[in-house]
């Protein structure tokens, strides 16, 4: 219970886990001093940055925009899909299983396909970042889903409940845990799914400003890109957590905290 | 007399609520059938409070959910207040041994969990919630959430979960078997007042013997493989018992009937 607590303790080390390798890494630069264009240092990556502001956010609302997109898309097909699995043998055998069969395959591969299918809009790009987030939503759903406790079934039909309220009341909200794992998975894997479709076809985005800076040598703006998209990441995947613990104070996990708050 | 009596009595009063003739059950399995509950013959009349002791695995909660519509006997009849059971009869309450409370929602909540799936007018089913957490000393945590209270107080709560619709039948299913002996001692006496004079039918299924005594009009015995009843007893207590009724000779008297029917069929041994 105690080191729970500490979350606010435990940013704070990250933090200056970060900062200090931050300071090394300036210090190192300065001291054997590569080519700006193999390694610059975190000031020079810094003013990189500051020269044009209004660029990189743009760059960023458009990667953040089609992971979004990609990610609720997943999130709702996914859903779909997982109550029509959990409630339908037919869908369980065909969808589910090639579902499953097909989670192995590195989704990214597709890509260039369809690039080839829905040209170098953003179309593509939230297409390839579903492709590869759905997988984690449908699965973790329809765990979540299969995972009420049998016996609290047998309550319900001891007071002859409809099929629909059992889904309500007892089966989403028991799934709820199950599918916000699924759903930081997804998240991240939204975003990779986005860079790889920058990548692959158009002009904008963090994965565009990658490819085109690295083309010129502009390793800074590289740098910039870069971090960018790990912080981009890392707030996704908190915020999801820290929804998680709005919505699910009950969570067993969490319980611990909620207990102190009580307190 | 309450009115949810008064409306039944068009139903002959001598008929019983639960009637099982030649009751068999066998769970089909790779190793082979089991036969669960044999040759049951059991009918509990209206407003009886009749428990089933016996000993793990001999089929009392296999014979509860018989009687719930959970399950369906392989061979034989069960009617339900004169009503052959396919799905739950309507008026039902269980409890079972865990409580089952949902997590996420507060005691209240939980209580009027079956008065959402019945379908009942919230705003009634609310002011009865509450009297009945009042009768169960669970005032004070009504919108607590279940794992803020203790295991007697979730037990407490998932009873008025059960009595919230005020079914005329109620099944527990060893009800008070994870608690500690006095919280258990404690809601055998607040189980008892509920049930008195609320002409509610009640099968109590537990391993204990004196909780089965203590509590019921009539104790059945059961031993196992096949599960079958050997001995049914009347306990001719006077009501309201209070606890050191069990200290009482006719009390252990009753006690130690029980003891012997699973002494003989080597269930119990003395050595
Ligand atoms: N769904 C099932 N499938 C197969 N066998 C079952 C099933 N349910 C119960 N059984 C078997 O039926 C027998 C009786 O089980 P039951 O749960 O009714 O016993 P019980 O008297 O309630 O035991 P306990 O006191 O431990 O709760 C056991 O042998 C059990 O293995
Ligand atoms: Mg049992």
């Amino acid at each position: 219970m105690t080191f729970k607590s500490s979350g606010v303790g435990r940013f704070l080390e990250v933090m200056a886990v970060l900062v200090g390798a931050l300071i090394v890494w300036e210090i190192a630069v300065r001291i054997w001093m590569p080519k700006p264009f193999i390694l610059p240092a975190p000031s020079l990556i810094w003013s990189e940055f500051a020269s044009s502001p209004g660029y990189f956010l743009a760059q960023t609302g458009y990667t953040l925009g089609t992971t979004m997109g990609g990610f609720l898309l997943a999130l709702l097909l996914g859903f779909i899909s997982a109550v029509g699995i959990v409630y339908s043998r037919l869908l369980e055998r065909t969808f589910y299983t090639l579902l499953v069969a097909l989670n192995s395959v590195p989704k990214v591969a597709l890509a260039p396909l369809f690039v080839i299918w829905m040209g170098t809009g953003v179309e593509p790009k939230i297409a390839i970042a579903l492709t590869i987030a759905i997988f984690a939503t449908v699965i973790d759903t329809v765990l979540g889903l299969r995972s009420v406790d049998p016996e609290l079934l047998s309550l319900a039909r001891s007071a002859r409940a409809s099929e629909w309220q059992v889904l309500l009341r007892i089966r989403l909200p028991s799934a709820l845990p199950s599918m916000f794992a699924g759903m930081k998975l997804a998240i991240s894997l939204a975003l990779v799914g986005a860079i790889v479709g920058e990548f692959v076809a158009g002009n904008t985005g963090l994965g565009q400003v990658i490819l085109q800076a690295q083309g010129m040598f502009q390793t800074a703006r590289m740098f910039v890109a870069i971090i960018v998209l790990g912080i981009l990441g890392t707030v996704l995947f908190y915020g999801l957590e820290a929804l998680e613990r709005w919505l699910l104070p009950w969570h067993v996990s969490q319980r611990g905290q909620i207990m102190q708050h009580g307190a | 007399m309450p009115p949810s009596l008064q409306s039944q009595s068009a139903v002959d009063p001598q008929h019983p609520d639960i009637d099982i003739r030649q009751g068999r059950k066998v769970f089909a399995s790779e190793r082979g059938d089991v036969e669960a509950l044999a040759d049951i013959d059991l009918q509990v009349r209206r407003g009886e409070f009749l428990s089933v002791v016996g000993p793990s695995g001999c089929g009392k909660s296999t014979l509860l959910k018989c009687v719930a519509g959970l399950e369906r006997l392989t061979s034989g009849s069960l009617q339900v207040r004169g009503e052959a059971v396919r799905e739950a009869p309507l008026g039902l309450g269980m409890v079972f041994q865990r409580d089952l409370l949902l997590d996420w929602r507060t005691v209240i909540e939980n209580v009027l969990l079956i008065a959402q799936f019945r379908g009942l007018d919230m705003g009634k089913a609310r002011v009865r919630a509450l009297e009945l957490l009042h009768l169960f000393g669970l005032e004070d945590f009504v919108d607590r959430y279940p794992w803020e209270l203790s295991g007697g107080m979730r037990q407490r709560a998932s009873i008025c979960r059960a009595l919230v619709d005020d079914p005329a039948l109620l099944l527990m299913d060893e009800p008070f078997g994870a608690l500690d002996a006095m919280t258990r001692d404690q809601l055998n006496v607040e189980l008892q007042r509920i049930w008195e004079d609320s002409g509610k039918t009640v099968l109590f299924i537990t391993h204990g013997i004196a909780e089965a005594v203590f509590l019921s009009d009539r104790v059945a015995v059961m031993s196992r493989n096949p599960g079958r009843i050997m001995k049914m007893i009347d306990i001719d207590l006077p009501r309201p018992r209070n606890l050191s009724i069990r200290d009482s000779t006719q009390f252990t008297h009753y006690t130690g009937q029980i003891r012997d029917v699973f002494l003989s069929l080597g269930i119990l041994k003395n050595h």
